[in-house]
């Protein structure tokens, strides 16, 4: 089994109360309830600031100016909930956030596709076609992740307005797709590096050409590695903020805008316990991702990322 | 650079005209609060009567910040929204790289020039031209008092420095929050501005702030400034820093603490708590400024689509400083018209005192832009200047060192 | 060695055959090379220009950086920076090692242990900040739950702290990316050959040396993955920090990316964000080459 716990073999010896001698049974369970309290009180530190959201999000507003953030709702209420979805001011009209979730998935859908097949291909060639430079090609494609998106502003408008893409949805398409193929390609290069080469020399001398095999020999077994470059792209996608901002017109705004104008609003009233409910619905997408898909998650990650 | 952005606004002009988008306006803004919203509407109403569409572009986030970068983004790509929500000098600085839309024969037919302040022209002229629609008129020299406290305590609003402290020093006394304040630079800044006023009056102001005098600002009555920030600071509570404006309110609304400086956008969260304007809270002039107004203007600029300003962007200038609109959007924005020929029976008793002090001080040259909130100097200023005054309110440095780090603030980035 | 090189014969239908993987190679590389490098050049030039509001090409040579140097808030955003990083980065791999090495032990309900610690990473920090804010807030925060029950003595104020104030983002990123870093070293630990610890086992080797001369050397590709990732998060901190303190008290958590932000979008000072932006990157480039060229040079 792929998921076995590596434990399995170091604790085959001590863990089990059989094996351990003279120790008393509750000596043995001992550690196993610390690990327990260990890993629930980290628990507690992921939950606390959901704790703060959520509950804040079910109690009416004149709760939490009284001063009442940590405690639970007094009264409970899913008004904020319904506002946040659908009557919330988040522009002239009082549209909540549900409109924007469609330019959302409009705009992720086709970057995250795009960015993956490119990590795909660039990840077949530059290990299973390697050329002379080819590690050098991929540390230049792997730096491209680390420079600072506030730079790339200014020039990427120019060249989205000369390209006329200026303010169109596959304008910010095309901007995640280039800024999303370092990462990808590095999931994708690792995870190629360690399938065996030997297939694919096989496969060559049988005649199959470049996208035979890898449509035929590499692309059936990527689905962990696709898994975790899927994950991680939608996630930087679907939360970004900058781009979604700056590119977008004002019939392509993402939903990151809208609950950017839900949330901030620098001279009028602050309705904090709808802007916790926008905040968890705007990351319900990817927390249901997350849920679904994060056992293949470790599994892709255990199959390719972390395998030089 | 006038032309590049020439060329890009033309490209602008010949995007939106391929599109078939010329009966609608493109409007981008960062008035996303419910009652802002709503007020809007009215303009966007007003406009589908006459049958020009309204295309929604908010952008909010940190007083338009974020939407200036998104202007910026727009702008360069060749895609520039019609009309524009903008503040003091970035009018200033569009208009210098030729972007702005000529106003003027909207401006002389509705006859902008005689109702509109001087002080306010100054951001919505460049050149002898009309280039924004100024939307209303904030003032940011208010004390917000919560009135059960300064009724159990005996106080009067005070009319002077001293009197303030004594104020401050009662409440304090008696256990309370005496001044509830935000750290936050710009809400430094807004009470350094008022503090300012009172200690230096309008010339001093005028000299330090709008002029940049050297000397002035290096002066001592800078240094009392400082000092009197010094003194502030000891009347708010430790937990300050960081904390919203909003939540400072709401610290008087709580009746935790006794008094708040902020622009009158604070009323809007009394009105929202459900109090009443001279019952549960008080709204008075910070002391020693009872006959300046220290304001800032939210206007609309439009951009330059090829040459002239087209019929809807007119519609919409016109829309703008028309008396429903103003009289509608001020009511809920909690600022006031900025024209100054209009009934005020329709604001409550804070608007109609503060709509009364701003024509009275438009006359008598008391009308003075923040310096806190981008009207006295350029933003590469402005927010040095913030640097320094944050930096001594959290104590970095004493008042001198402050007097002589303004300055070069001012030498560097002018 | 290459399949290409191997297989090369003459013709020009071999010949686009041998070509054809740089072809597909190509396009990428070409978007790469105009949206990273072509930007990173106009960048540096831009730093030795006149540019305010708009991009401006009158030529000021080395005023931009010579100004940018007397900014003390500079050398207040570099230093957190290198402060912030090792930290975040340390804290971060420590604790998601422990925690990979702790829900390795065959846990029950490990699923949804995981998905807790992994959920943080799908939230949009514009309105996280504001929940850490308030909990780090000795006001209303942990401080004020603590007095309520009891704890009078009870402190913790450092989000107010200008000398403190750096650690509290060090304590929200932590808690963004620790979860991501733990599935990383999970994966890692899952792919390690039970066979060999299995024998380490019968040699008469302790769990600790197990993993401290096992089990964790064999890790050091997840090591290499969550390193990119996690310096790509430090350099790139910026909404964080927004929502977080501002940049505040003062200017205590002034980080380098907000730095660049507020200088060329807030103040117009375009040059100046520029040059903040090219010594920004060279930093970068200064460590992370280095590090790349010495992981992916054995590889290959």
């Amino acid at each position: 089994m792929a998921t076995a716990p590596t434990s399995e073999a170091i604790l085959a010896g001590t863990g089990a109360p059989a094996r351990s001698g003279g120790r008393s049974r509750l000596a043995a369970h001992l550690p196993r309830f610390v690990l327990y309290a260990v890993l629930t009180l980290f628990c507690l530190y992921y939950l606390l600031p959901l704790y703060v959201m959520l509950s804040n999000s079910l109690k009416p507003l004149s709760e939490i100016t009284a001063g009442g953030m940590m405690a639970l709702p007094g009264e409970w209420t899913t008004a904020p909930w319904s506002a946040a979805w659908s009557s919330a001011q988040v522009g002239v009209e009082a549209t909540g956030l549900r409109p924007y979730f469609v330019n959302s998935i409009l705009m992720v859908v086709p970057a995250v596709a795009l960015s993956t097949i490119a990590g795909a291909l660039n990840g077949y060639v530059l290990t299973k076609w390697r050329f002379r430079g080819a590690t050098l090609v991929f540390g230049l494609l792997l730096f491209g992740c680390f420079i600072p998106f506030q730079m790339v502003l200014i020039p990427m408008a120019r060249m989205l307005g000369l390209m006329g893409l200026a303010g169109s949805v596959p304008g910010l398409v095309f901007v995640h797709f280039v800024y999303g193929i370092g990462f990808s390609t590095l999931y994708f290069r690792n995870y190629y590096a360690a399938f065996p080469t030997e297939l694919v020399r096989a496969a060559q001398i049988d005649g199959a050409g470049f996208f035979r095999i890898f449509w035929r020999i590499l692309l059936p077994s990527s689905g962990p590695i696709a898994v975790v470059c899927i994950i991680w792209q939608f996630t930087n996608i679907w939360n970004d903020f900058l781009f979604g901002a700056s590119f977008s017109d004002f019939d392509s705004q993402p939903m990151t805008v809208a609950l950017n104008n839900l949330v901030q609003s620098s001279t009028g009233v602050k309705e904090y316990n709808v802007h916790f409910a926008g905040a968890i619905m705007a990351a319900l997408p990817t927390l249901f991702v997350y849920a679904v898909a994060g056992r293949f998650f470790v599994r892709g990650l255990m199959a390719g990322s972390v395998k030089g | 650079m006038r032309r590049l952005t020439a060329t890009m606004t033309a490209l602008a002009a010949l995007g939106t005209a391929t599109m078939g988008q010329a009966q609608d306006v493109e409007v981008l803004h960062w008035w996303t609060a419910g009652g802002e919203a709503a007020a809007l509407n009215v303009l966007k109403d007003d406009l589908g009567g006459q049958g020009i569409g309204w295309q929604d572009m908010p952008v909010a986030g940190g007083g338009g910040t974020q939407a200036m970068t998104v202007l910026r983004a727009r702008v360069t790509s060749g895609n520039a929204p019609t009309a524009v929500q903008m503040l003091g000098f970035d009018i200033q600085d569009w208009a210098a790289e030729g972007a702005l839309a000529d106003l003027n024969p909207i401006a002389e037919a509705a006859g902008w020039n005689q109702v509109i302040p001087a002080a306010i022209q100054r951001f919505a002229t460049h050149d002898g031209q009309w280039v924004a629609a100024p939307v209303n008129v904030h003032s940011t020299n208010w004390v917000w008092a919560n009135a059960g406290i300064l009724d159990e305590l005996g106080l009067e609003p005070p009319q002077d420095w001293d009197g303030f402290v004594a104020a401050l020093d009662a409440a304090k006394a008696a256990g309370y929050v005496a001044l509830a304040h935000g750290g936050q630079p710009w809400q430094d800044a807004t009470v350094f501005d008022a503090v300012a006023m009172a200690t230096g009056g309008p010339e001093f102001y005028q000299k330090a702030f709008i002029e940049l005098d050297e000397e002035t600002l290096g002066s001592d009555t800078m240094r009392e400034v400082f000092d009197r920030m010094a003194v502030l600071r000891g009347y708010v509570d430790d937990n300050f820093s960081g904390r919203d404006w909003n939540l400072a309110t709401a610290m008087v609304i709580n009746d935790e603490a006794a008094f708040q400086l902020m622009g009158d956008w604070a009323k809007g969260e009394f009105l929202n708590a459900g109090e009443t304007p001279g019952e549960d809270f008080l709204c008075f002039r910070f002391p020693g400024t009872q006959e300046q107004v220290i304001f800032n203007s939210d206007q609309f600029a439009m951009f330059d689509q090829a040459g002239a300003v087209s019929d809807q962007q007119a519609a919409l200038a016109e829309a703008i400083l028309s008396p429903e609109f103003q009289i509608a959007f001020n009511k809920v924005k909690g600022s006031v018209p900025a024209r100054t020929d209009l009934e005020a029976d329709a604001l409550d008793a804070c608007g109609q005192q503060g709509y009364a002090e701003f024509k009275a001080a438009a006359e008598t040259g008391n009308l003075l832009g923040s310096f806190a909130h981008g009207h006295a100097n350029p933003a590469a200023v402005k927010n040095a200047m913030y640097d320094v005054v944050t930096a001594h309110f959290n104590g970095e440095y004493d008042g001198e060192v402050a007097v002589e780090e303004l300055v070069t603030a001012v030498q560097i980035n002018r | 060695m290459s399949i290409s090189e191997t297989a090369r014969r003459p013709g020009a239908a071999d010949r686009l055959r041998d070509a054809l993987p740089k072809l597909v190679l190509s396009p990428t590389v070409a978007i790469v090379a105009v949206f990273v490098y072509g930007f990173i050049a106009f960048t540096f030039y831009l730093s030795f220009t006149d540019s305010r509001i708009l991009p401006s090409f009158g030529w000021v040579g080395w005023q931009n950086y010579e100004n940018l140097f007397r900014i003390r808030a500079w050398d207040t955003a570099v230093a957190n920076l290198a402060i912030f990083g090792l930290l975040y980065i340390a804290i971060c791999c420590a604790l998601g090692l422990m925690l990979a090495i702790l829900l390795d032990q065959k846990i029950r309900a490990e699923g949804a242990i995981r998905t807790i610690y992994l959920y943080p990473m799908a939230l949009s920090f514009i309105v996280t900040g504001v929940a850490w804010k308030w909990f780090l807030d000795p006001g209303i925060g942990l401080e004020a739950v603590m007095r309520g029950w009891g704890w009078e003595s009870f402190s913790f104020g450092w989000i107010k702290d200008s000398d403190m104030a750096i650690y509290t983002i060090v304590i929200a990123a932590v808690w963004q990316t620790s979860g991501f870093v733990m599935a990383m070293f999970l994966a890692g630990l899952r792919g390690i050959d039970s066979e060999m610890l299995r024998a380490a086992r019968i040699d008469g080797a302790t769990n600790f040396a197990l993993y401290r001369r096992i089990v964790i050397p064999q890790l050091r590709p997840a090591f290499m993955s969550a390193f990119v990732v996690l310096a790509h998060m430090a350099i790139k901190s910026y909404d964080l920090v927004i929502a977080l303190t501002g940049g505040g008290p003062g200017t205590a958590t002034e980080l380098p990316a907000t730095f660049m932000y507020s200088y060329t979008f807030t103040r117009n000072q375009m040059g100046i964000g520029a040059a903040s932006a090219v010594i920004m990157l060279m930093t970068i480039a200064a460590i992370i080459v280095p590090y790349l060229w010495s992981e992916l040079r054995e590889k290959s």
